[in-house]
């Protein structure tokens, strides 16, 4: 099977007056048609810098991607004039953003919001995306769709924004959703409401799913395999069943540790220390600093991905060692 | 429609607003019909000069012995079409520049405000003699000369819009749907940056009238259009003997910029709600 969307060594820099932050570094990975991929990593570890970068979203003065590929059915998106790439957008690639409160223009009806990018890309008439617009909100599971599209974002609570985002994206029945962070910003119950909602219309649809989310337990539910971020560098990826069951790098186990549910009501695992600076990374493993298995090499060299057979691989010098 | 019915009753909060908007339609009014209700050419010297009111001529005459009511309700039209043209003239100019600036930053951004603030840097009124000097005084000349000395206060208040409104998440999700910068521009952001824009272009328009006044005033209007500020300054030299004849089209100017000015705080308290419950 052919991959929908291949990312080969993608790099992202944003220069500072202190110097050049490589927020992504040699980043790669794939996404099969239908299959669901979770990025994940703690604040600051690159992943929405990744995920904007897909579709060349990081703001031009800001940042910039120094190096990489990004193939959608094996063509360069990072490689393609500026209008054939506003012809993915939305189209082929629909993306959903973390904060619904903000990611809706507030002097437009919902309706004229989701019509907007019906015309765009299928050319359809007012009309005919005021009805598919109906559609879909009916489809995203949003109440009352006819009287809601005549509402403005300010009328609609959370959860109905971010159903209404979804239902934006999905308009163009894209073969890709990045969704980033979807639901951090939405209490708990919504939470696996919208969850629930993009599982379904993944499997109806038979979209792939690029989620980035620092829930290991939106992870476990939703992801088939899973990408993990450290300081810009992907330190493993893999399976979820297998890489939860059998981590192989110390941060995964790390992570995984201080996700765990807490029967016996003792202390939360923590990861000591903090994320390094961007700007004076070590120069081996960026984890040695906070690994519990750090030995001398660690901190010299920087480990390559290694295989821990089947699909799994871990960037660890001492790959396969953790303690899950 | 609901929108500008709630508009409305924002709007009718204000009182004054509402009374400043009651005298404006009545002033336009006058500007629209007020020639065909009483036909006599403002120019036609049809008594004897200098004449206080009268039954014959309800707001006497001048110096020419030209009827002032005549005057003055031909002066509005010249006026009022002056303050506007010239008002959304700067508004377009104004917004074409502060959009381009305050959307893209950087070196463009630099280039257009350092040209706006050239213009600042001149007293306005000032300059717009020079514009109307160097050209020939025509209506046309003095109010692109208004609106050339008009436009950078709005350029500022675009530029400031559109710079906290392009960092907005909205924007990023607009480009995530595949929309052009121009698109982004002029169909997502405008929108939003829109009400202060109203709020400061109605003011202008009382501005306007004042420099056209203050144009036609110093004589340098076109000549062959009577407006207050030219009835103003004909009245002028017998401002001692004849004092209703500048107070008249005087008193005239500052009840329409009264009310323009009314009617701008009624439209920034109803564009702008947040501001209203201070």
């Amino acid at each position: 099977m052919t991959d929908l969307l291949r990312v080969e060594g993608l790099s992202v820099e944003f220069p500072t007056a202190r110097g050049v932050v490589r927020a992504v570094a040699d980043l790669s990975f794939a996404l099969g048609r239908g299959e669901t991929v979770a990025l994940v990593g703690e604040s600051g570890s690159g992943k929405s810098t990744a995920a904007l970068s897909l579709l060349r979203l990081v703001p031009p003065g800001t940042g910039r991607v120094s190096a990489g590929r990004v193939l959608l059915d094996g063509e360069d998106l990072l490689a393609l004039p500026a209008a054939a790439l506003r012809k993915v957008r939305g189209a082929r690639v629909g993306m959903i953003f973390q904060d619904p409160m903000m990611a809706l223009n507030p002097v437009f009806t919902i309706g004229a919001q989701i019509a907007e990018t019906l015309r765009r890309h299928a050319g359809m008439t007012a009309a005919a995306a005021e009805a598919r617009a109906i559609e879909l909100l009916r489809r995203v599971q949003v109440p009352a769709p006819e009287r809601r599209i005549r509402q403005y974002p300010h009328n609609l609570s959370g959860g109905m924004r971010q159903r209404v985002m979804i239902a934006i994206a999905l308009a163009c029945r894209p073969a890709l959703l990045i969704a980033d962070e979807p639901t951090t910003a939405l209490d708990v119950t919504v939470q696996a409401q919208v969850l629930a909602l993009v599982a379904d219309l993944k499997a109806e649809l038979g979209m792939a799913v690029l989620l980035i989310t620092h829930d290991l337990g939106v992870v476990w539910e939703t992801a088939q395999r899973v990408v993990v971020l450290y300081a810009g560098r992907k330190v493993e990826e893999g399976p979820v069943a297998t890489v939860f069951a059998r981590p192989g790098h110390p941060y995964t186990a790390g992570l995984l540790r201080a996700a765990r549910w807490q029967e016996d009501g003792g202390r939360l695992a923590e990861i000591p220390g903090t994320v390094p600076s961007p700007l004076a990374l070590p120069p081996g493993c960026a984890f040695a600093p906070r690994c519990p298995l750090a030995v001398a090499r660690c901190r010299e060299a920087r480990p390559p991905s290694q295989a821990l057979g089947r699909d799994q691989e871990a960037a660890c010098w001492r790959a396969g060692e953790a303690p899950a | 429609m609901t929108g500008l019915l709630i508009f409305w009753r924002r709007y009718r909060r204000n009182a004054a607003a509402v009374g400043g908007l009651a005298v404006l339609v009545l002033i336009v009014a006058a500007a629209i019909v007020g020639p065909l209700v009483h036909p006599v050419d403002p120019f036609d010297m049809i008594g004897r000069p200098s004449q206080p009111p009268s039954a014959r001529f309800l707001l006497g005459t001048d110096v020419s012995g030209r009827d002032m009511l005549a005057g003055l309700l031909h002066g509005a039209r010249v006026s009022l079409v002056v303050g506007i043209v010239a008002s959304l003239a700067a508004t377009l100019v104004g917004l074409l520049v502060g959009a381009v600036a305050g959307f893209y930053g950087g070196f463009v951004d630099n280039l257009l405000m350092r040209t706006t603030d050239f213009f600042l840097t001149i007293p306005s009124f000032v300059l717009a003699i020079v514009i109307v000097a160097i050209f020939s005084p025509t209506i046309a000349t003095v109010t692109a000369a208004i609106a050339a000395v008009s436009w950078p206060s709005v350029a500022r208040l675009v530029r400031a819009e559109f710079m906290a409104q392009r960092e907005r998440e909205y924007v990023r999700a607009c480009r995530a749907l595949g929309m052009s910068n121009l698109e982004i521009i002029v169909r997502q952001i405008l929108p939003n940056a829109l009400p202060p824009v109203i709020v400061v272009s109605s003011l202008m328009v009382a501005t306007a009238i004042l420099t056209e006044s203050g144009l036609s005033f110093l004589g340098l209007s076109d000549p062959n259009v009577v407006s207050w500020g030219y009835m103003i300054g004909v009245g002028r030299s017998v401002l001692r003997v004849a004092w209703w004849m500048s107070a008249i089209p005087g008193v005239t100017i500052l009840v329409t910029v009264l009310a323009i000015n009314l009617v701008g705080e009624g439209l920034n308290d109803a564009l702008n709600p947040r501001l209203q419950r201070r």
